[in-house]
């Protein structure tokens, strides 16, 4: 990864124009041609430096949700309930945390009522208590990691 | 407020954008209607913020942010939204929230996350966050990330029953 690779993915991160030439818009701002941005996008996709490339949509407002959630999970089981949980379309991120509850999850459902059955699916196939952490307020989101 | 079109171009769109001149023209001929109205409806969806954002993901590790913490704050209730304001204002955040509490085992309500480069810097950044949010008599714990599992976004489909209508009709 150079500098030129850099300045695409923090460029990209803030957004991709929707018009008949958007690749061309970007290449002439990060002054490039269309073909090497193209290029570089692509092997920034398949060596796995950018896991994806494409729209980010509002859980809610197409009528899913999402929560976070964690369970306390035996070490002894720790691998195999990850797993488990992970085998799950409804799973979108899964993270190993340093802390009694040591496994936690984001669950996006595309139907709302549909939650409520993949925590009881979770709690069935793993014999634990999910712990459920909806949401509230959200009062910050900036995910921007500079390259 | 979306019809059934709109959510075949979600559909089709969740597996990323192609990587050819025109993306939209392609996606166009996919669905059988012309870039331009793939232009509009796309622009429609993101002005309503159903597309919150289109661009790219990036890999948390692979650009060296392997010290993801997660720290969490029991908040007195008529205080959160005052304090949440002040964390939000600090650049290194990456997400602040109000989450229920969840039993006596786990009273926090507010979480912020921190994504950096190592460990010793995330804790900096911490202590500068307790300080300057005046959140040092709050009682608080810090849970670093030790793998990541998976990362990737929701999946949508279009409905069976959308697609009954449309073919009936």
């Amino acid at each position: 990864m150079d500098e030129i690779d850099r300045k695409i993915i923090n460029h990209l991160q803030d957004g991709f124009p929707i018009c008949e030439l958007p690749y061309q818009v970007v290449a002439t701002e990060l002054g490039l041609t269309e073909a090497v941005l193209i290029e570089r996008l692509k092997r920034l996709l398949e060596t796995d430096i950018l896991s994806r490339f494409g729209p980010m949509y509002h859980a809610e407002k197409m009528g899913g949700e999402l929560t976070l959630a964690a369970v306390k999970a035996p070490q002894q089981q720790f691998q195999q309930i990850a797993e488990i949980i992970n085998a799950m379309p409804e799973i979108a991120h899964n993270y190993a945390r340093n802390h009694q509850l040591n496994m936690w999850f984001v669950i996006a459902t595309d139907k709302a009522e549909r939650l409520s059955d993949v925590i009881q699916e979770i709690e069935q196939k793993t014999a634990l208590t999910v712990y459920n952490m909806p949401k509230i307020k959200e009062y910050f989101v900036g995910l921007k990691l500079e390259a | 407020m979306i019809d059934f079109t709109d959510r075949q171009l979600i559909e089709v769109l969740q597996d990323g954008l192609a990587k050819v001149s025109r993306p939209y023209a392609l996606i166009g001929q996919q669905l059988d209607i012309t870039e331009d109205e793939v232009i509009v409806r796309l622009t429609r969806l993101k002005q309503l913020g159903l597309i919150k954002r289109l661009g790219v993901i990036v890999n948390h590790g692979k650009l060296g942010y392997r010290s993801n913490a997660m720290v969490v704050f029991d908040v007195p209730n008529y205080l959160v939204a005052q304090i949440a304001g002040h964390v939000s204002q600090l650049s290194f955040v990456n997400l602040c929230y109000l989450r229920p509490r969840g039993g006596e085992q786990w009273p926090y309500n507010l979480y912020c996350m921190i994504h950096g480069k190592n460990r010793e810097k995330v804790l900096q950044q911490l202590e500068h966050l307790i300080d300057c949010c005046g959140l040092s008599s709050i009682k608080r714990e810090v849970l670093f990330s030790r793998k990541c599992f998976k990362q990737r976004g929701a999946i949508y489909k279009v409905s069976l029953e959308q697609k009954k209508v449309v073919s009936d009709g």
